[in-house]
């Protein structure tokens, strides 16, 4: 279990991280979700007390990093996939990890073994591919046969093979009943690994939901309708009160339409369609939005010209969704 | 609380599993030993040339320790490589991560080395001085003679020093390449130029290799110097206290910065 509180890093006038305030619960995988600068790995960091926080507090079990006697038997992290010596070999690196925790020596074996790189166990971390280096990391994580287990963006310099070994890895542990805490930049790959999600956004608690709440919360079906006489199609919809949205690029939206009733709809009135199809909103699209909302709030106040995801013209209507519990941190 | 034990293991087999000890040390040691076997060599055959004033102050056990100049040099890349490594490659998060307690963690890596340093430091100095002694023929002293034995254990510790204050630099600069690149230029030249000039001489007296240097010397002043206003503990002490002073400074720098 992983306790964070109010946690708060400011580099001069910058605030990296701001006021966290999060639990990590064991026997699930959670994800932690942000765009590149969100102040993931700030907090990853300051979780293992390398970094200190400007305020607020990291307990491992209810107690501090620092108090933790043998704290690779606690809680292993993937930080950095560079952070070996590359003059050392991949056994030597794990071995002075090993000892400084007491951890037998047989174990260094056993975890280059589980990350498949026994192979080039006498070779020096120098040679090391950046994939190669990453499961090197794993390893040093594994040593001590932690509860706890942190990887900052696992699936980094992983080939397809290694992505996949590292999503069932992560699963299989947390099966075990170990916490499991990983970031991530990509919303598709949390969806495949992560029960738990909790996103930031310049620091900030966007959400902290199950993975489950966030499909259904996000994942918004509607029907997309494009005509040639767009103006009569609007009246149509207006007149048979349709809620509808009409997107910039002069397609209309409407969500949880029937496709059926809406062809027929338009049969009625004669119109004609360019366009008549079921949609599904990706989970990534709901995540750059959240995640916008935090850069349009602190950035610009209103409006995001040229952002990343066009938004669409939220007009007739649509309810603002529920991110769960902690919405603090949106500016929508 | 980490086990200290435990900590001095894993910081040993840090320092042996890297070539850089291996190199540094023996260069070090073969420096030394090499250049003050040939000055040694040298100032046999020269002897009737010196200065009246300069035979009377010849110190024989002092001639024998001159390589260290240079092979001091070998002593400050490795201590700079010991702390500057951790930085440069990133190793120092896995290494906090494994042991959060700065003091445990700095202590435990410092005495591994410079132990180490000491002992290459000590074979240095008895290598030099027995070697030089050897080469100076009928000018050479013995290691019975008063203050002789002093002065090449002082030479061992002098080296184990500059290893330690290498360290105590680079834990504080954090960075392999800036210690190297104020600290050579620093001992070779800079201590080397200030102590010939008039008015900075008796600044760089104080400065940590010139004050320690006064431990290799058996006859005070030797070779017509200026006489030091200090004796050879005397220097020695100086020079401890810049070491505390570079390990002061580094251990605050390990505890207040982020890694």
């Amino acid at each position: 279990m992983i306790e964070l509180e109010g946690l708060t890093k400011r580099y001069g006038s910058k605030v990296a991280v701001d006021h966290l305030s999060f639990q990590v619960k064991p026997g699930v995988v959670t994800g932690f979700l942000g765009p590149n600068g969100a102040g993931k790995s700030t907090t990853m960091r300051m979780l293992l007390d390398l970094d200190n926080p400007t305020s607020g507090t990291v307990r491992i079990d209810g107690r501090h990093y620092r108090e933790l006697a043998e704290p690779l038997k606690y809680i292993g992290a993937l930080l950095d996939a560079k952070a070996m010596h590359g003059g050392r070999t991949a056994y030597n690196n794990l071995l002075c990890l090993a000892e400084s925790n007491r951890i037998p020596a047989a174990r260094v074996s056993e975890v280059l073994d589980t990350v498949g790189l026994s192979a080039v166990a006498k070779k020096k971390a120098k040679g090391f591919s950046l994939g190669m280096g990453q499961r090197l990391g794993i390893a040093s994580a594994l040593l001590g046969d932690p509860e706890i287990l942190m990887f900052d963006e696992p699936v980094n310099g992983l080939d397809p093979e290694g992505i996949h070994w590292i999503r069932n890895l992560m699963k299989q542990l947390a099966g075990e009943g170990r916490t499991i805490f990983v970031s991530s930049h990509l919303m598709s790959e949390m969806a495949l690994t992560a029960d738990h999600l909790i996103v930031i956004g310049q620091g900030r608690l966007l959400a902290d939901t199950s993975m489950a709440d966030f499909i259904r919360q996000n994942s918004r079906s509607f029907v997309r309708l494009r005509s040639p006489q767009w103006e009569r199609l609007l009246d149509v919809l207006n007149q048979n009160s349709v809620p509808f949205l009409q997107t910039g690029d002069g397609a209309i939206e409407i969500d949880n339409g029937r496709i059926e009733a809406l062809g027929e709809l338009a049969a009625r009135h004669q119109l004609v369609l360019h366009e008549l199809s079921g949609q599904q909103a990706s989970l990534e699209e709901a995540f750059m939005q959240m995640t916008a909302g935090s850069v349009e709030y602190h950035a610009h106040g209103a409006t995001t010209p040229g952002g990343p995801p066009p938004p669409p013209d939220r007009g007739a209507g649509r309810q603002a969704p529920n991110w769960g519990a902690h919405d603090q941190g949106r500016g929508v | 609380m980490a086990s200290l034990p435990a900590v001095l293991k894993s910081e040993w087999t840090k320092i042996r599993t890297v070539s850089s000890t291996t190199w540094t040390l023996a260069c070090a040691l073969i420096v030394t030993v090499a250049i003050s076997a040939a000055l040694c060599a040298l100032m046999r055959s020269q002897f009737d040339d010196l200065k009246p004033a300069e035979k009377l102050t010849f110190d024989p056990t002092f001639i024998s320790f001159s390589g260290m100049i240079l092979g001091q040099l070998a002593m400050v890349v490795f201590g700079v490589l010991v702390v500057g490594t951790e930085y440069s490659s990133g190793m120092i998060r896995s290494s906090l991560a494994a042991v959060p307690r700065r003091g445990t963690f700095l202590f435990a890596k410092l005495t591994v080395a410079t132990l180490l340093a000491l002992v290459v430091g000590m074979a240095t100095s008895f290598l030099s001085f027995f070697l030089g002694q050897a080469l100076l023929g009928p000018h050479r002293t013995t290691i019975g003679e008063p203050n002789v034995l002093r002065a090449v254990v002082g030479a061992g510790l002098y080296m184990a020093l500059i290893a330690l204050f290498s360290m105590g630099v680079a834990t504080m600069l954090r960075s392999s390449m800036l210690s190297l690149g104020i600290l050579m230029p620093f001992f070779f030249l800079i201590s080397q130029i200030l102590s010939a000039v008039p008015g900075a001489k008796n600044v760089a007296r104080y400065f940590p290799d010139r004050a320690g240097s006064q431990i290799m010397q058996v006859v005070p002043d030797a070779m017509n110097s200026d006489p030091a206003p200090y004796g050879p503990w005397g220097g020695l002490g100086i020079m401890v206290l810049w070491v505390i002073a570079a390990l002061a400074g580094g251990y605050l720098v390990l505890r207040k910065r982020d890694a």
